[in-house]
């Protein structure tokens, strides 16, 4: 099976329609990081608070909310998290309502307001234990001091109850209940009987579970941000080095222009549609940054190939003849890992979302800018060495064979 | 080239099997769940699959900077003293210069002795310059100010290290957060709960006995009244807790004198105890030979005076000398828990913090998240593997299948690798194991497109098959330079979950390499060498 039979392909004749292309993305992107939505920015760079929450049953987004404030916290962000049927809340505080000086604060109003107001059963539920959010070492320390089985102050007694925690822990944190239980009598059968008559007495199941809670001061999320564009820059700066090196400057500039278009472009992305840009999406814009490098490398390597042959062709024509030569592997390749990044996209979960949506734009622009900004940029080189008087030819290879 | 080609078919399946007993070691059985047990002893995850607290904390160094200036303040004034050169005040005029000394009220004529107490003493540490009125400035020296702070984070990571240690926190990780300065970064794996451990960790627990000026009084203002509306520089107002002075007292102020008698890096051990007489929990301590000595004078030369045991910058107690103490004494009373005088204890034993420190970044994970993602991470992973694996069956046949089993060898040395060192699976890695087969099998695609280009030029199989893994190789050289430079870049700026995508993104590209120029081509010989010369290949 072929895809591309012997293509021929004008890449460059288009030349003018792939820089409106990429000047409306580009404008676009830039206008709305201006303008618009800004760079929406996870809490890693921002700062504040945000607590995960799943719950055993569809959640009132404005009780929560309403709730929240009432306890002073102002202005929560109160979002579904991942599909609707999951349940799943995100509690979102902003820089302002999180003190550096006691910085869980947020986090603990949040969780006594929810355990007050969200509970499944009220007020014959006061100082019980918390089934669906108590830790393990809490457990443990809970089932020690009750002693349902009898076994004093030992070494012994302590060993059995943590390991008693640790089954209703395996059960509660499974992958099927995600960390809450329908009821205590659940617990039966994962428990020793006297355990569980124990907990059925003093424990009780609240129908939410925070699953994680993050919580970021000022002067982290300040230091993240400068690190993440240092490392952008860096990334694009060995890139340059390493074409300048395998190349000549030229072939690094162009190709690193190109890979500034697929960062903008990606990153105007995140604006438009208003996503928040975390550490692990700078991850994937850093390894976009390296693998549309490939393609462009590739397309390269064919055309100083082809130069080394024929030096009378017009660069215009080897440009594009060598565009074609490697288009088949050039959509392969991208085609591939693309298919990859979807899988991540679709199945990889809410957590990984941004990540996977940048890889998706970023393979996609930067298999386009290989094509439509790196190679046409060298023929426009020369055309603008031509326009000076100067010599045509575009430097080959510094060695004759590599 | 037959035997060339049996000795690198045993190189591989020798690789082969190291790798899988890197993932899986000597499972205890076959069975699924043997299987799942193994895998999980050798891989390690990361805090965000496993779940657990991740802790970012500011040592305020400056602390231990003003520590050490307000020591050589007591240290100057018995200088001089002992030089018989009196009514000099030495102290640190701006708080917020922790690292300046100044002296003033100098007497003129005595100006000489000064300049050579201070310069025979304190210039390998100071810059001491003279100032108009008779004044003397000594600012501290960069380098000792560097060296101070670089301690203090130093003996701050050791000392967090053995408190949570003491707690029983397996495991954990406690090391320079190099994103910052002077911070240090936590991992509490399996800890999801984790205000007991800050609490502890956060604890300067520093231990001082002082001498009482003066005192007590019911509040600050009263007290600020009772002594001329100034604290003298060598004192400083301390709170008191309920019943320090005697039962049922409440919270007091008292005029304590600055330099403590002995202080918190004089304590040779601590254990908790009980009271003999009221059975109430309590912690003894005992003081290291020099602080026992130092204690024994003061203590002796003071019978009949009050001294203050200060626990954090509170009076926890305040007793009247009877008589000379050595090295030894208890701390009681003050509703003492059992769980306190235990932590207390532990806390004393590993010395206090040399500066107090600030929590900048805490995030928790759940178990059941980190088990969500898992079983995610695992459904895209094998989704995707699968779309692409079929997708190379499709297009290149025969050669398809030599790509799979090159992708899968791919994976197995990825995740071996990974249970070599230790290495932990984080869920951005997870993604960048999906990364790797996408992109790993884009070195077999370069491959297979050169090979098909080298036939449609005429050659003869076996010379395609050399000629495109020969033109392919710059390409993959390339490819793999890129990723890893961009891999590495994020390794060093990145933090945990984005370390170990790059960590996994690295050794998947490495492996890579292996697999799709060594193992590919052996696969291809393996079959060319089965067939007569001339006879097409399947690609």
């Amino acid at each position: 099976m072929e895809l591309f039979h012997d293509v021929k392909i004008d890449w460059l004749g288009k030349k003018w329609y792939f820089l409106g292309f990429s000047l409306i993305f580009s404008i676009a992107g830039l206008l709305s990081l201006f303008f618009w939505h800004h760079l929406p920015l996870d809490v890693d760079f921002r700062g504040g608070t945000v607590v995960r929450v799943k719950f055993a049953d569809k959640p009132n987004l404005d009780l929560i909310r309403s709730a929240v404030n009432k306890a002073g916290l102002k202005d929560p962000r109160i979002t579904q998290f991942g599909a609707a049927a999951n349940n799943e809340v995100l509690v979102t505080l902003s820089l302002g309502q999180t003190s550096e000086a006691s910085l869980d604060q947020g986090r603990a109003v949040i969780e006594s307001t929810l355990t007050r107001n969200y509970s499944q059963a009220g007020a014959q539920n006061q100082g019980k234990l918390d089934l669906d959010n108590v830790s393990r070492g809490g457990l443990a320390t809970w089932l020690e001091q009750k002693d349902p089985e009898h076994l004093g102050v030992t070494d012994a007694a302590t060993a059995r109850y943590q390991q008693q925690a640790d089954a209703v822990m395996s059960y509660r944190d499974s992958a099927e209940h995600s960390g809450i239980l329908d009821s205590v009598d659940a617990l039966r059968g994962s428990v020793d009987p006297a355990v569980l008559t124990a907990l059925e007495q003093g424990a009780y199941v609240s129908g939410f579970h925070v699953q994680s809670a993050e919580i970021v001061g000022a002067q982290v999320g300040k230091q993240l941000q400068k690190q993440a564009i240092l490392a952008t820059l860096y990334s694009l700066l060995g890139m340059l080095i390493y074409l300048w090196f395998r190349f000549e400057l030229i072939y690094g500039v162009a190709a690193v222009v190109a890979c500034f278009h697929d960062t903008l472009i990606t990153v105007g992305a995140f604006s438009l549609t208003n996503t928040e840009v975390s550490l692990t999406v700078i991850a994937a814009i850093l390894t976009l940054v390296g693998y549309s490098m490939n393609d462009t490398i590739v397309v390269f390597d064919r055309i100083r190939e082809n130069l080394r042959l024929s030096r009378r062709e017009p660069l215009a024509d080897l440009v594009n003849r060598s565009i074609n030569q490697t288009l088949s592997r050039t959509v392969l390749t991208s085609g591939l890992t693309f298919l990859t990044v979807l899988s991540l996209f679709l199945f990889g979960g809410e957590v990984l979302h941004p990540f996977s949506f940048a890889l998706v734009i970023g393979i996609l622009i930067g298999t386009y800018s290989s094509i439509a900004i790196a190679a046409p940029m060298l023929v426009a080189y020369q055309d603008w060495r031509a326009g000076r008087g100067k010599t045509a030819a575009l430097p080959a290879a510094k060695k004759a064979k590599v | 080239m037959q035997k060339n080609l049996k000795a690198k078919t045993v190189a591989i399946i020798a690789v082969l099997i190291i790798f899988v007993f890197g993932i899986f070691g000597i499972p205890k059985g076959v069975s699924g769940s043997a299987l799942k047990q193994a895998l999980a002893q050798h891989i390690n995850l990361g805090l965000d699959l496993k779940g657990g607290t991740h802790l970012v904390l500011q040592v305020m160094v400056d602390e231990a900077v003003g520590a050490a200036t307000d020591s050589d303040v007591g240290a100057i004034q018995s200088d001089l003293q002992q030089n018989g050169i009196s009514g000099v005040t030495v102290a640190k005029p701006d708080p917020n210069k922790p690292d300046v000394i100044q002296l003033t009220n100098v007497p003129a004529d005595r100006a000489t002795d000064i300049s050579s107490v201070l310069n025979s003493r304190y210039s390998s540490r100071y810059d001491i310059t003279p100032g108009v009125n008779n004044t003397w400035t000594l600012t501290m020296k960069n380098q000792t100010e560097l060296d101070l702070k670089q301690s203090a984070l130093d003996k701050a990571i050791e000392v967090i290290n053995q408190r949570i240690n003491g707690l029983g926190v397996s495991e954990s990780v406690v090391e320079p957060y190099q994103l910052g300065s002077y911070q240090i970064l936590v991992e509490l794996p399996g800890i999801d709960d984790p205000g007991r451990v800050k609490d502890v960790i956060q604890s300067t627990a520093r231990l001082e006995t002082h001498e009482v000026m003066a005192g007590p009084w019911p509040d600050q203002q009263t007290a600020m009244q009772a002594i001329g509306g100034m604290v003298p520089p060598d004192a400083e107002l301390v709170q008191s807790i309920a019943g320090a002075s005697n039962e049922g007292s409440t919270a007091e102020w008292y005029e304590l004198k600055k330099v403590p008698v002995w202080g918190g890096t004089d304590i040779r051990d601590a254990q908790p105890g009980h009271d003999q007489n009221t059975n109430e929990p309590q912690v003894t301590f005992y003081l290291t030979n020099a602080a026992g000595q130092k204690f024994a004078q003061f203590t002796s030369a003071n019978i009949g005076k009050q001294m203050a045991i200060v626990l954090d910058n509170r009076v926890r107690e305040v007793a009247v000398i009877k008589g000379e103490i050595h090295d030894t004494g208890d701390i009681s009373g003050g509703g003492i828990t059992e769980q306190y005088a235990k932590d207390l204890s532990m806390l004393l034993r590993t010395g206090a913090l040399p500066a107090s420190i600030r929590y900048l970044q805490e995030s928790t994970v759940g178990p059941s998240l980190g088990a969500d993602s898992i079983h995610q991470g695992v459904v895209a992973s094998i989704a995707g593997m699968a779309a692409v694996m079929i997708f190379m069956l499709i297009y290149y046949r025969g050669a398809g299948i030599n790509a799979d089993l090159a992708l899968i060898l791919n994976l197995v040395i990825l995740l071996g690798f990974m249970g070599f060192v230790g290495a932990r699976l984080t869920l951005p890695g997870i993604a960048g194991v999906i990364l790797t087969i996408g992109m790993g099998v884009d070195s077999n695609v370069l491959i297979f497109e050169r090979i098909r280009e080298e036939l449609r030029s005429g050659k003869s199989p076996s010379a395609a098959v050399d000629q495109g893994f020969k033109h392919a190789l710059t390409t993959i050289i390339d490819t793999h330079v890129t990723t890893v430079v961009s891999a590495a870049i994020l390794f060093l700026f990145g933090t945990g979950p984005v370390q170990g995508f790059a960590v996994t993104l690295t050794f998947g590209l490495l492996a890579n390499f292996f697999t799709s120029v060594f193992v590919s081509r052996v696969i291809f010989d393996a079959s060319l060498s089965r067939k007569l010369h001339g006879e097409p290949i399947s690609i």
